[in-house]
């Protein structure tokens, strides 16, 4: 039985973890890698850096930090923000990343998502779509950071990006992101059904419910939190023992009975310190 | 010594970051005279078949590998795409394979599912080892491997599967003929698992 993967997600600007990650006694908390390692200890199943400033300038920094990541922790690593062309594609694959995730770019241009996917596979192609309610059961995709509407019903764009070649969706709802309301399940359901790839549920975690609910209620193949991971509200190991207690399968990180649910988080504390 | 095939598959520095932090001698080359030097192989591979098989032709390797892998039985351990390319070929393609392991590479069949899962199969899935392998000394099976693949490799001799995943149904997801060793899953991104395993060939007598 496929598990269902918990993804934490670090914003990153400048080569710095936003806000910064204090759900263990790092160091430098603002250090991208330093909380990558954190998380790879406390059990998560991937990783997900996106560049929320990504400029022509500042892409090497990046570069960077997927390798320096990549050299440290042994799961899979997503990379998105400012990708444009398939060139973007190849130079993170090359520097450590294992999938890389278009947003802007593929609703200016969706060929861009057949071109890369054609070169480097469907697998490490992923296509991240903000979404935003416009009318009960009509989501609309908006660009630069949900500020500018672009008129595409998000679950058409979702099959021609998946028709294009993209080989899972990271969908985020504008209207729940931040919000710690839970994720916009009609939203999330209506992707899910609609395409034949793996849909990340992303925007509005605000508790482990959440956390459940996006897969038995919106169909998510995989769960991506930021805050509730990085402050320490709960740990990766507590979403998956609340996530099995639902019947939902997941990897296990700890002994699945009689376990500490606290112990890993522990563990990764004690060994970055 | 581990030689990492190099003939520009691309991603293989994710094994050779496992093999540094597990201090496993290894090296990475393209070069027959290099290479001739390692005790055993990694096979790496990502993309689509044809394209995988034709840049391995290109690179001159074929000869070699046939050499050290069938006359001087040497370990090779091929790795998804490089697993598939162990075998006569695949319905991905139209190119021959190595031919080392009897069978073809068929995608995951989910028509006749009621609620097909998704392709490609991508995530952690738990191990069904079948008891027999070399390989899986020490895995926990339960906690599984890392897999993203829509292609799998469909042994002829049922007997050479070591072990299988469930998606969909039983899917064979590890091969292993004498010294010749395939799997699907990607151990370089499996976590502890993977470690262990990718020890576990490097200690095989």
């Amino acid at each position: 039985m496929l598990k269902t993967r918990i993804i934490p997600c670090l914003d990153v600007k400048d080569g710095r973890v936003v806000k910064g990650v204090n759900f263990v006694d790092l160091v430098d908390a603002g250090d991208p890698v330093e909380a990558a390692r954190a998380y790879d200890a406390a059990g998560a199943d991937e990783l997900c850096f996106l560049d929320i400033n990504a400029t022509h300038e500042n892409r090497g920094t990046m570069y960077d930090l997927a390798t320096r990541t990549a050299e440290q922790c042994f799961m899979p690593l997503t990379i998105g923000g400012g990708v444009r062309t398939p060139e973007d594609v190849r130079a993170l694959l090359l520097a450590g990343a294992d999938k890389v995730s278009f947003n802007s770019a593929a609703v200016a241009d969706p060929d861009v998502v057949a071109r890369s996917a054609d070169r480097f596979g469907s697998q490490c192609i992923v296509v991240a779509i903000d979404a935003r309610t416009v009318s009960p059961g009509k989501w609309e995709i908006f660009t630069h950071g949900g500020r500018r509407g672009t008129g595409i019903d998000a679950v058409e764009f979702a099959c021609t990006v998946v028709a294009k070649g993209a080989g899972e969706i990271l969908l985020t709802s504008m209207d729940r992101d931040g919000t710690r309301a839970g994720f916009n399940l009609p939203l999330t359901r209506a992707v899910s059904d609609a395409v034949s790839v793996p849909v990340i549920a992303s925007g509005g975690v605000g508790n482990l419910d959440h956390l459940v609910e996006g897969v038995t209620e919106g169909g998510a193949s995989a769960v991506l939190a930021a805050s509730i991971f990085h402050f320490g509200d709960h740990t990766i190991a507590e979403a998956k023992a609340h996530m099995a207690r639902a019947g939902i399968p997941v990897r296990q990180t700890v002994p699945a009975e009689g376990a500490a649910p606290r112990a890993p988080a522990d563990e990764a504390a004690r060994s970055i310190r | 010594m581990i030689g990492i095939i190099e003939y520009g598959s691309g991603n293989v520095s994710a094994i050779m970051n496992i093999l540094k932090q597990r201090k496993i001698p290894h090296l990475l080359s393209g070069e027959p005279s290099e290479l001739e030097k390692a005790d055993r192989y990694i096979l790496p591979g990502v993309g689509a078949f044809d394209p995988t098989m034709e840049t391995l032709e290109r690179s001159g390797l074929v000869d070699l590998l046939n050499e050290q892998v069938l006359e001087r039985r040497k370990k090779v351990l091929g790795i998804c795409v490089g697993m598939h390319l162990l075998a006569e070929g695949s319905e991905e393609g139209s190119r021959p394979g190595l031919g080392w392991i009897k069978g073809q590479v068929r995608r995951i069949d989910t028509s006749g599912l009621n609620r097909p899962p998704h392709l490609p199969h991508m995530g952690w899935n738990a191990l069904e080892p079948a008891g027999h392998g070399a390989l899986f000394d020490g895995i926990d099976a339960a906690r599984g491997f890392y897999f993203l693949h829509s292609y799998y490799f469909d042994a002829a001799d049922p007997g050479q599967v070591t072990a299988r995943v469930n998606y969909g149904g039983a899917i064979p997801c590890a091969v292993e003929n004498g010294n010749v060793f395939g799997m699907q899953f990607h151990p370089e991104k499996s976590h502890s698992n993977g470690m262990r395993l990718l020890q576990n060939f490097a200690e095989l007598d």
